[in-house]
């Protein structure tokens, strides 16, 4: 702390009544806390209680996809939207080949992409009875997207738009459709009906998966896919070297 | 509840250290990286407030589901929010290099 | 009480929090910031696992910190790259407009 602050510029009027104003702020907040009543019984019994219809065991991904699936559902959209506005500010900046990746990068990628695939599936299955569900194995499917992306596979390049548009609205799709079905059969937006609420959740959680990993992978790569750049890189992309 | 008053109050100083940073400094990364504490400093709080002890019973689990659905908007959130700056600073840029490189190109084609 | 020592890690680990956040907010070095605050992504997580909250721990280490961390890199070195005056190729305002515009002035 003391090194930093040696260096830093002197805080000027503005910012002294700034801090004023942050500690008051800040001091207010934690009388306010500190009054807050511990024994206020909040909405872990009721969850329990209803535990037994929601078609899962684990209390989070019921709360999640059953009690308040309708705010899962506009949050999967509110990825989508997120998607939307970085494609529509820019086109993919891809790094050009400046520097080598080193051939361990590669293989490591390559023996560690599958896996975490697989172990995003399994969190997905997992979310049923223990932690995990579609939020988390999306970021691991994610956080692969973003391993090969770093590696600059040459075939990242030649992807096809349309496929991976068609992967950002699955899990989307996927939920508006069975909350429209839900309210075609039972009456009720997304009241799912008795007895298929496990597998529609389960259908529900791996389509999203799918999708935020898609969509959190093309948010790392900042841009729309560009697909003007495919035509000219291709025959660039092979030299005898690289295609191992 | 001792757990829950500590971990409430390093969330809400987490809060104020980013809300002045946030106001103070000017780097749009600096503002952004800011914002993400802040972000995290309300989601300990939400977090704290369901904490129940070991053998007391169930934590509250709709808490938990608010911060996961918020810890992932906030991440979409920042992304856009870094690709917005990027952006900036490549139009701003972008206009000082024209000013630089129209008149080489003037040359050029007048010779 | 029961735990003295669960309360000692308790304030060991809010103390370190408050000073990864002091310290990732207050640095001069972006790129020394970014990597602090990935680590302050991995503490957070350790702290959900303490507060009982498993699922929000793993959202927390696949995402805050495998995710954000990334993120702010890349966009640093985007940055960087502007700011160094190397003119990229695969921006909008670069690619064939540049034929379109370069005459007007001539």
């Amino acid at each position: 702390m003391p090194k930093t602050r040696n260096r830093h510029k002197r805080l000027d009027g503005f910012q002294r009544l700034f801090l004023l104003l942050v500690v008051c702020l800040i001091t207010l907040l934690g009388c306010i806390l500190s009054t807050i009543p511990n024994s206020a019984p909040g909405l872990a019994d009721a969850v329990a209680r209803l535990q037994e219809r929601s078609g899962v065991k684990s209390p989070v991904t019921a709360v999640l996809l059953n009690f308040r699936a309708y705010d899962t559902m506009l949050e999967v959209v509110v990825l989508l939207l997120a998607v939307i506005g970085s494609w529509s500010l820019t086109k993919s900046p891809l790094p050009e080949q400046d520097t080598d990746i080193s051939p361990v990068q590669m293989g490591v990628v390559r023996l560690l992409a599958p896996v975490m695939c697989l172990v995003a599936a399994y969190l997905v299955w997992q979310g049923s009875h223990l932690a995990g569900g579609a939020f988390q194995g999306g970021a691991i499917l994610g956080a692969a997207g973003v391993l090969i992306l770093v590696s600059d596979f040459p075939w990242i390049r030649t992807i096809p738009a349309l496929p991976l548009r068609i992967g950002l609205v699955l899990g989307p799709l996927f939920f508006v459709g069975i909350a429209l079905c839900c309210l075609f059969f039972t009456g009720k937006l997304l009241g799912y009906p008795e007895g298929t609420a496990g597998w529609l959740i389960l259908l529900i959680e791996a389509a999203c998966a799918l999708s935020i990993g898609i969509t959190l992978a093309s948010l790392f790569a900042g841009g729309r896919p560009d697909n003007t750049m495919k035509k000219i890189q291709p025959p660039a992309k092979h030299p005898p070297g690289k295609s191992l | 509840m001792i757990t829950t008053l500590l971990y409430s109050m390093t969330g809400l100083i987490l809060f104020g250290m980013g809300l002045f940073t946030l106001i103070v400094h000017s780097h749009p990364l600096r503002k952004i990286l800011a914002v993400n504490v802040m972000s995290t400093g309300v989601f300990l709080i939400l977090i704290a407030t369901a904490y129940t002890p070991l053998g007391q019973g169930e934590v509250d689990p709709v808490p938990h589901a608010m911060v996961l659905t918020g810890i992932v908007v906030s991440v979409s959130v920042t992304a856009l929010a870094l690709i917005l700056a990027c952006r900036v600073q490549e139009t701003s840029n972008l206009d000082l290099l024209k000013k630089k490189t129209v008149p080489e190109t003037a040359k050029e084609s007048t010779t | 009480m029961i735990y003295p020592i669960l309360t000692l890690f308790d304030i060991l680990l809010a103390l370190t929090l408050l000073w990864l956040g002091w310290h990732l907010l207050s640095t001069e070095d972006i790129f020394k910031a970014v990597v602090l605050f990935i680590s302050f992504g991995l503490l957070m997580a350790l702290t959900w696992v303490r507060m009982r909250a498993p699922d929000v721990a793993l959202a927390e280490a696949a995402l805050g910190a495998g995710l954000t961390g990334p993120l702010f890199l890349s966009a640093l070195r985007r940055m960087n790259r502007v700011l160094k005056g190397e003119r990229r190729l695969d921006s909008d305002e670069n690619r064939g407009e540049d034929h379109a515009k370069n005459p007007k002035p001539t």
